[in-house]
């Protein structure tokens, strides 16, 4: 057998071994995803999409697949479905002929819990956030199949009906050595109003895979903010297909020291006119991590009238921190508004000079640097309890960082 | 003994010498002016002192309070009691004054083994203290001097003087930019600083200010070097005859006659 073959072998007996579908077009599209995986396998860094991240160590892996711990915080107005009734939905958005993680994903859905299938009814505000939290808990021993580091792989859909309002929490964390490959999808109906985050704080040895791909209709108003802040190696892929009208916010924040790897792929696709989309990701980088940065912003010929910004900001900390950005522009309209820029600075000298010569400790003027450049992401979120978790989480992560 | 002594300083920023070998001596309570043309030094004499790391200090010693400065990071040397007013203040976008300034009061008090304050009576020392600078209250929670005027930038560097109450405040042409009210503002939240036991030094190129913050002592720096030093009459000889007078070049007091 080849390398190849032998890996998608390892997978092969978790895909059939696994329990059965709830429903005759989950297992359809069980299937699919698994061919598709089986077909194109991991990405290698021959594939443009997949350049500066390696996945090699995944994909060299033989994990067995298993489930991370998931708690669903909910308003009761919010409804909780079964899988089986997503058929028009599951699987629609995050394709599984793209990215072969989605593939990887999809072949696993009900693997050995439902996929999180949340529906907010049209009209409805829904005021404190749907906290949806996946923790790979550490290792337990005995069984000797247990001693295979574990893979999981969270699938989510959220529903949005029209005019309705709500916040979502994603928190991925764990503990040890195991390997997230999470896919979420979210659809947002006429006129409604969602707010994403998604908080990344897995174990320092983990890798995570995402895709999140929202779907928004007319006239919504949509945000999602990818906080990556844990993880050896990440890659998150985050896409929106905007409607006519439609105001999208994609905002990051992803910070990574040691040898962390963290690539951020962003898609934002410009479907029908007037519509509006805002990008800011910004990056803190220090010792020998590295990152990757890809906006891709796609304007089609119907979407005239078009206004797009997209910014992604570094700061780069040390001499062997390692960042890549790159705008992707394909503009098919000609009344449009696009910009995009990319900075990546090391921490301004004058300003570490002004906060010492008031008393400041060096490292603390260090941390409050650091801070100030995520401060304009962190004051984005609107959620006041991740908001506040997040600042904390930031002051320790630089705190312990300065010694 | 003197507070600050300073022998024979040499300083250069890449291979240019700027300060030339200079000498000065401060005693506790005495407010020195020192003035010259552009390019003469007095900004680097300000900054080496603070501890700025873009120049080299190249030879002489600089004694605080008996302590060797030079050996000392910045935050030491404020942490010990000196104060650098900017020439031109930093903006510093997500940190807010408020906070900036707390964390420093703090720092220099817990150096001096005084208790921190607490938000409550950190807020009304700063509220007397920008009463004093007739300062609006909103620029608190504004970030650092982001969006701050000219002025405003100033008074802001007064104000955190008058909270950090240092030994040896150095006020580095703080009243480039300023109009007469300004400056009068600023002079005034000066003059309210003065006292037996706290030392001066007042960069500038005009004489202006001295009519408000009267020295003890002037010296006036040309080319790196003190060329001449007298008492506060020094300043208007100098207001009187120019820079030429003394028989040194200003550049743009020459371009100024052209």
């Amino acid at each position: 057998m080849t390398a190849v073959s032998e890996q998608i072998g390892n997978w092969l007996a978790a895909f059939t071994g696994q329990r059965e579908a709830s429903a005759g077009w989950v297992v359809e599209l069980r299937k699919a995803g698994f061919e598709r995986f089986a077909e194109v396998g991991f990405p290698t860094t021959h594939d443009e999409e997949w350049r500066f991240t390696n996945v090699a160590a995944i994909a060299r892996t033989t994990y067995r697949v298993g489930s991370a711990d998931r708690l669903v915080c909910a308003p009761e107005i919010v409804e909780k479905m079964e899988t089986a009734s997503a058929a028009s939905h599951l699987g629609h958005y995050a394709a599984v002929n793209g990215n072969p993680f989605v593939a990887l994903n999809t072949a696993f859905i009900d693997h050995a819990v439902p996929a999180t299938v949340l529906r907010v009814p049209a009209n409805a505000v829904v005021e404190s956030p749907i906290e949806i939290t996946h923790e790979v808990p550490a290792d337990v021993t005995g069984d000797p199949r247990e001693s295979l580091p574990i893979s999981v792989h969270p699938r989510t859909l959220i529903l949005v009906g029209a005019n309705a309002q709500c916040s979502i929490v994603e928190t991925y964390k764990g503990e040890g050595s195991y390997f997230t490959n999470a896919v979420t999808e979210i659809v947002v109906g006429e006129n409604g109003v969602v707010d994403h985050y998604r908080l990344q704080q897995e174990s320092p040895e983990a890798f995570h895979v995402s895709s999140t791909q929202a779907q928004l209709g007319r006239s919504a108003t949509f945000s999602t903010h990818s906080i990556s802040l844990g993880g050896s190696l990440v890659r998150n892929d985050v896409g929106a297909v905007l409607s006519e009208g439609t105001e999208a916010t994609l905002n990051g924040l992803y910070i990574a020291n040691g040898t962390q790897h963290v690539d951020h792929h962003t898609v934002i696709d410009h479907a029908k006119a007037h519509g509006t989309s805002h990008e800011l990701y910004k990056g803190i980088l220090d010792d020998r991590a590295s990152a990757v940065f890809n906006g891709r912003i796609i304007v089609r010929k119907d979407a005239q009238k078009t206004d797009s910004k997209q910014t992604n900001k570094n700061l780069v900390l040390s001499d062997d921190a390692v960042i890549n950005t790159k705008p992707e522009l394909q503009i098919l309209a000609d009344d449009v508004r696009c910009t995009h820029g990319a900075t990546i600075g090391q921490l301004d000298a004058e300003s570490m000079f002004y906060l010492q010569s008031r008393g400041i400790n060096r490292g603390d003027a260090r941390n409050l640097l650091i801070y100030a450049f995520a401060q304009d992401v962190a004051d984005r979120i609107k959620v006041a309890a991740l908001r506040d978790s997040l600042e904390r989480i930031l002051f320790e992560k630089f705190h312990e960082h300065s010694h | 003994m003197s507070l600050l002594e300073i022998q024979d300083l040499h300083a250069t920023v890449g291979d240019r010498e700027i300060l030339k070998g200079i000498s000065l001596s401060i005693n506790p309570g005495e407010v020195h002016a020192i003035m010259g043309p552009n390019g003469s030094g007095k900004s680097t004499l300000a900054q080496v002192l603070a501890g700025r790391e873009l120049y080299n200090v190249t030879g002489g010693s600089v004694l605080f309070d008996g302590e060797d400065l030079l050996e000392m990071d910045p935050e030491e040397r404020a942490q010990k009691g000196i104060f650098l007013a900017f020439q031109y203040p930093v903006e510093i976008p997500g940190v807010s004054n408020m906070y900036f300034l707390k964390a420093a009061l703090n720092t220099i008090r817990k150096s001096r083994n005084l208790p921190e304050l607490d938000a409550f009576d950190f807020l009304n020392l700063v509220k007397e203290k920008m009463k004093l600078m007739e300062m609006d209250q909103a620029l608190l929670n504004r970030p650092v001097n982001t969006g701050f005027s000219g002025g405003e930038k100033k008074r802001n560097e007064i104000f955190q003087m008058a909270v950090l109450e240092p030994r040896l405040a150095i006020l580095d042409e703080t009243d480039s930019g300023l109009d007469i009210d300004a400056l009068r503002i600023v002079a005034g939240g000066v003059n309210a600083l003065r006292s037996p036991e706290r030392s001066m030094i007042v960069v500038t190129h005009y004489q202006r200010l001295l009519n408000y913050i009267v020295p003890d002592f002037v010296h006036v720096l040309s080319e790196g070097r003190i060329v001449k030093s007298g008492g506060k009459e020094l300043a208007l000889e100098l207001e009187e005859k120019g820079y030429a007078g003394l028989g040194i070049e200003d550049e743009e007091e020459a371009v100024g006659r052209v």
